[in-house]
């Protein structure tokens, strides 16, 4: 922390005003910034210098007399409805052509797809690799095919200086080139409700082998059913809402110490007891709303899995849950 | 001090027999039921204050949150909550009926020299949709849980829990609250205006509450009917909007929006009518360029409903027509500019006096300067691809709304508060007051700025450790200006006790609002009074007895109906 | 407009005097500037009307250019000889309400409450219809998105009278039994006035199921095939009415030839998201249109109370006037909703 002064904010990456120029669109958004910056500085100075100096000179004195009928002058007022419509049109047509830039993306580019939920990003790769955190090489044109499974996202990296929507029931794009490498911030920028402020995510600029390496690595998921069901926790989602510590509650119910146990839940607005058995758990994750633990309704918007996990992954997740019964961290994974 | 409260209070008395407005009738039920348009605009102005206070408190426990980047006192859950009603309360019960239906429905029939405005009756109907609507707020308050953001965005608005029927029933209401009272001042300028008002001789402040007019007629139907499908989407899931059945969640964007944009403008314009009469009275010169701030004023209306898609440039519409609506959202740049500059124009070789009102008038114009001007980043596209959805967007709105529409507004209610009670004020504190509002606002949103460019996303409850210095600044700022706002309201309620009788005519205005008694009588005018220039000082003269303006040769004023003030001598 | 505005201002008397009529507000200078305001002010009113209903033509719009298949698979569904009835009721009271404006403007009170009745009546037949069409609808699932029934797997067959046509009836049965209860009343006490009112009232309610069963033996038309010159004519003219394609449920399965070809297309259209959206934009746009016809209902009441009581005449007829065009506009608007939703082929 820095006394608070935003003067010191500015660290050897970032300028006062922005995060580090890695991709493409961020020198043109930048100088363009600067350039508009700059003419609205002018306009403000005349503006209120005028004001000042009208304010001081003209105030009401004794022993001075101003005059109450307005000189009607076509000149100045052509003049300055002229001027401002010229620079308008500049800054219309910079921007428009920098727009078009930003939304066509070149020929040869790396698809990514991009699944937003509330609250959580999974990315996945041609290779099939899956991870939370987006991660791309250096000096290659990335397209990213979002789509969303509930309410509206929006994925945006600023210091990629881009960002585009999420929208259910489409598939939008967004694509850059990075040219720096290092890890950046991903935010959500489309509110999305309880935890909006924390869909944040990293995406990951590496060179082009340490790339490669990262995605072979990734591609492979354990095969071990606790590992794997910990794997899947952590890239379809589950992890946004569920937390692996005792009684820690982030949306829905804890995962640990959870198996075995008895709860209540309403079925439809029937309450009973249940054993958070497999059959249970598996019935959870396909049909949330089914069967609902009572103090957790209001929770309840998780969305079906209902062909999105098959009977082995469900199976990895549950071996999953089974493994944080007694509420310590599952030995063997990481 | 004290001799002059008892002079008041004396005149006052006075004063009570011969029945001005607030004194014509009494008791609960002449206000309640009254079809008086003076006492139904005071009435809404104590209704949009309330409004106001309860949406700045909801702001600054926004701001007191984000003092720290984790938790201080609200969850997220509650600091969801607290930002939509907010939103929602400072828009629609407050902005948009905050100038057109308080102080509008003062002034209009006032200033049109005419009796009341054309239909009454319609008038208190439409404060009274206007109470409905507030309860149906309260209720939101009440129930809590309302998390949508006040722009009711689909799907996350059909499957949230909370009240959210409630606060579109609401608004719809409100919406046809504000269609009344626009519906009302066409009427009522179109066919009400004295012998001699032409279309050109009117004031400027009635132009731009007659393009507001225009607005909120046109406009406002859309927002209803949106409302609409966005209650029956909660109670029977009709799947407009639901992408589940294949509706479009940006459909209801590009609906939302057709009104909202244009709703800017109803907030934004009547605001610059005060503006333009709050210079020229206080500059005591004749406007510059009458004509081009009136074409302007109907240029915003009309571009007004041309822009809304510079709401969704990340939406996902086709390239085409983003462009498009980046183009003419540059258009209407221009008339704003041309009425900024008129203005500096009017002050030019006048005699400028610093009054309480004339300081909010250049507060205004600081403020309104900067919010128009960052207005330029976000209408240009790859710009606005970096700041859309950031601290840079809420900065720049409240640079407009706040910085322009709500400081004109308490700029307009100190310029006509005299002839609302019939008190002075002190004008040091008013002063003062001002000075902190320009302190504390600069000071809270001007950081917001560098928040959004460096990616801070807006509607964050929790925030990056980076971000904090520049929250505590703005929460900083947040706190003076609620203390400088405070302070307004001391002011006036001081003035309410102890005021000093005001004159007929304490500024020096030349339209015919001062040409009545303060507070004006039950019935305004007698007989339509004889209709001068709005902007013409000449025959004016200040008279130091009575700290009032008077027309040189008695006759060129209209007599009014009832009786003359009653001097009062302090 | 109110003769208590007048009476709040006694020391306004300079302003009473020189009023020929009692209706005119102390704040408009004469007649004529009050007619003005009020006839501005109403086609401001209309104009906002329209924008309401635009907001749906739009949704309605991009959907059916989204989507035309199901657009023409939903409108199958609806009977257009019950559209095209209900087009002629409302033209109908178009005509009566014009002239009923003339009547106010040549003093004729009787012909005005005579206009007004009938102007009301017709209103009462058009929602008779309409409560048909919709409980017809609602009983075989023809629901907005969510609620929306898939036609092709209805196996059920509706006989007898709906459930929602009773649920629709219970009002206008009140009204009437109300209505006639208070007629008969007034009539024995010999209080004319007030038999003026309820008399019309009565009828107003009375046309409703009058409007109901037209509608029954127009929609009973398709049902009964072809008994009667009257049921085979609506049957020939309603090639693809509803019931081929619902109440024999094997339509879907191919029984007419017409419909083999569309095999593909309607199974594709016939769910929540695909048909149930049309019948989301039908309920709103006819739902929306009917509260339409209800509010205009209680105006022309009120118009009809002061015509008894003889408040118009050549020089105060403003009310009459503002309310005809409402009820035009109205009448428009349907007009631009039957083609729409009916007629597409």
């Amino acid at each position: 922390m820095n006394l608070g002064f935003p003067f010191l904010l500015a660290d050897k990456n970032e300028t006062f005003w922005f995060p580090a120029q890695a991709s493409t669109f961020a020198k043109e958004v930048d100088f363009f910034y600067w350039a508009v910056l700059w003419i609205c500085i002018f306009f403000f100075v005349l503006v209120v210098g005028l004001m000042i100096t009208f304010v001081v000179k003209y105030r009401r004195r004794p022993g001075y007399q101003g005059s109450s009928l307005a000189e009607h002058n076509n000149f100045v007022e052509i003049l300055w409805t002229v001027i401002p419509t010229i620079i308008a049109i500049w800054i219309f047509a910079r921007g428009a052509s920098g727009y078009l830039d930003m939304v066509t993306p070149p020929a040869e580019t790396l698809d990514i797809n991009v699944t937003a939920r509330k609250w959580s990003w999974t990315f996945q790769y041609p290779n099939g690799a899956i991870s939370t955190q987006l991660h791309v090489p250096n000096n290659k044109a990335i397209k990213l095919n979002m789509r969303s499974e509930d309410v509206l996202h929006c994925l945006f990296v600023p210091a990629f200086r881009c960002k585009n929507d999420v929208v259910p029931g489409r598939v939008h794009y967004l694509w850059f080139q990075p040219i720096k490498e290092g890890v950046f911030d991903i935010f959500c920028a489309e509110y999305c409700g309880e935890r909006h402020s924390e869909m944040l995510s990293k995406v990951t600029v590496h060179d082009v082998a340490g790339y490669e390496a990262w995605v072979a690595d990734a591609a492979k998921p354990p095969t071990e059913p606790v590992a794997w069901g910990r794997w899947l926790y952590e890239r379809q989602g589950c992890m946004g809402c569920h937390s692996t510590e005792p009684d820690k509650r982030i949306v829905g119910p804890s995962f640990a110490k959870s198996f075995g146990t008895t709860q209540k839940v309403l079925t439809g607005n029937q309450a009973g007891d249940e054993v958070i058995n497999e059959a249970y758990i598996r019935e959870s994750i396909l049909n949330p709303s089914a069967k609902k633990r009572v103090g957790f309704e209001s929770a309840s918007q998780m969305q079906s899995f209902q062909g999105k996990l098959d009977e082995k992954q469900l199976n990895a997740i549950v071996e999953f849950i089974k493994s944080l019964r007694d509420g310590a961290p599952p030995a063997g994974t990481q | 001090m004290s001799v002059v409260a008892k002079n008041a209070e004396a005149s006052h008395a006075a004063d009570a027999h011969e029945g001005d407005y607030l004194t014509h009738s009494r008791g609960f039920l002449s206000w309640a039921l009254t079809l008086d348009h003076k006492r139904i605009g005071i009435m809404y102005l104590i209704g949009v204050m309330t409004s106001f206070l309860v949406g700045g408190i909801l702001a600054l426990m926004i701001r007191a949150e984000l003092l720290t980047p984790t938790q201080l006192f609200l969850t997220n859950k509650q600091f969801n909550q607290v930002f939509t009603l907010h939103g929602a309360i400072m828009v629609f019960l407050f902005i948009i009926p905050s100038v057109p239906a308080a102080l509008g429905n003062f002034l209009v029939p006032l200033m049109l020299g005419a009796k009341d405005v054309a239909f009454p009756r319609l008038n208190l109907c439409s404060f009274y949709l206007w109470v409905v609507g507030l309860i149906f707020f309260i209720a939101c308050l009440l129930i809590t849980g309302l998390d949508t953001g006040w722009t009711f965005y689909t799907p996350y608005s059909t499957t949230t829990e909370g009240p959210v029927a409630w606060a579109t029933m609401g608004a719809f209401i409100l919406g046809f609250s504000s269609i009344f009272t626009g519906l009302n001042f066409i009427v009522t300028i179109n066919t009400m205006r004295p012998p001699g008002m032409t279309w050109f001789k009117m004031p400027l402040f009635l132009w731009a509450t007659y393009s507001t007019a225009i607005i909120q007629v046109l406009a406002t139907p859309v927002l209803g009917i949106t409302l609409l499908l966005l209650t029956a989407e909660r109670l029977f899931q009709i799947g407009i909007f639901d992408p589940r059945w294949n509706g479009d969640p940006v459909a209801f964007q590009h609906f939302f929006w057709f009104y909202s944009h244009p709703a800017v403008y109803i907030m934004i314009l009547p605001a610059m009518g005060i503006i333009s009469e709050l210079m020229s009275v206080h500059s005591h010169k004749t406007i510059f360029g009458y004509t081009l701030i009136a074409y302007s004023s109907v240029a915003i209306a009309l571009f007004g409903f041309l822009v809304w898609g510079h709401h969704m440039f990340t939406s996902g519409m086709a390239d085409v027509t983003t462009i498009v609506f980046s183009a003419l959202t540059f258009s209407v740049s221009i008339p704003s500019a041309i009425k900024v500059f008129n203005w500096l124009a009017t002050m030019y070789k006048g005699t400028v006096q610093l009054t309480t009102p004339m300081c909010y008038a250049l507060n205004f114009l600081f403020l309104f300067t900067i919010g128009g001007l960052t207005g330029l980043f976000l209408g240009a596209l790859s710009a606005d691809r970096h700041l859309h959805d950031t601290y840079f967007v809420v900065a720049h709105f409240h640079y407009v709304m706040m910085g322009g529409t709500l400081v004109a507004f308490v700029g307009g209610i100190f310029h006509w508060w005299p002839k609302m009670v019939g008190k002075m004020y002190n004008e040091l504190w008013g002063q003062i007051s001002c000075l902190f509002v320009f302190i504390g606002f600069n000071l809270t949103f001007l950081p917001q700025f560098v928040m959004g460019t460096r990616g801070m996303p807006r509607r964050y409850a929790r925030y990056l450790p980076e971000f904090q210095d520049l929250h505590i600044m703005s929460s900083t700022g947040a706190f003076i200006l609620g203390f400088g706002l405070f302070i307004a309201l001391g002011v006036l309620i001081h003035s309410l006790m102890r005021g000093r009788k005001a004159p007929r005519n304490p500024w020096g205005g030349a339209t015919l609002e001062w040409h009545c008694s303060s507070p004006p009588p039950h019935y305004n005018f007698a007989s339509a009074p004889t209709v001068n220039e709005p902007y013409d000082y000449t025959p004016l003269a200040y008279h130091d007895e009575e700290h009032g303006w008077e027309y040189h040769q008695p006759n060129v004023r209209p007599t009014p109906s009832q009786s003359h003030p009653v001097i009062a001598k302090s | 407009m109110s003769a208590t505005e007048v009476l709040d201002a006694p020391h306004h008397a300079e302003h009473g005097e020189h009023h020929h009529n009692p209706f005119q507000a102390h704040h408009f200078d004469d007649p004529e500037q009050q007619y003005d305001a009020g006839k501005l002010g109403i086609w401001l009113f209309l104009v906002t009307e329209v924008l309401f209903f635009s907001g749906m033509f739009c949704a309605y719009a991009m959907y059916r250019s989204l989507h035309p298949e199901v657009w023409e698979f939903s409108s199958r569904f609806l009977n257009p000889t019950l559209g095209a009835f209900n087009t002629g009721v409302l033209l109908f009271s178009s005509l009566t309400m014009a002239w009923g404006v003339r009547c106010a403007q040549l003093r004729q009170a009787k012909g005005l409450a005579i206009c007004l009745t009938l102007t009301l009546g017709c209103a009462s037949i058009f929602l008779g219809v309409k409560a048909i069409e919709y409980s017809h609808k609602w009983d075989l699932g023809l629901l907005p998105a969510s609620m929306y029934t898939i036609q092709s797997t209805v196996t059920e067959h509706h006989e007898g009278i709906s459930k929602w046509l009773v649920i629709f009836s219970i009002i206008p049965a009140l009204c009437l039994a109300g209505f006639v209860g208070w007629w008969v009343w007034a009539w024995s006490n010999n209080k004319k006035a007030i038999a003026d009112i309820a008399g019309p009232f009565a009828i107003t309610a009375a046309c409703y199921f009058l409007g109901v069963l037209f509608g029954m033996f127009f929609e009973s038309g398709g049902d009964k095939e072809a008994h009667g010159p009257m049921a085979a004519v609506a049957h020939a003219t309603v090639a693809h009415d509803s019931h081929e394609a619902h109440d024999e449920h094997a339509t879907v399965g191919g029984s007419a030839g017409g419909h083999g070809t569309a095999n593909a297309a309607d199974a594709s259209v016939d769910k929540p998201g695909g048909a149930g959206l049309f019948f989301s934009i039908y309920y709103c746009m006819t739902g929306v249109h009917a509260l339409h016809i209800i509010g205009g209902m209680v105006v022309l009441a009120w118009l009809l109370v002061r015509a008894t009581k003889n408040h118009f005449n050549e020089e105060y007829f403003g009310p009459v006037d503002y309310v005809g065009l409402y009820w035009h506009l109205v009448d428009l608007i349907w007009i631009y909703l039957f083609p729409l939703l009916y007629l597409i082929t």
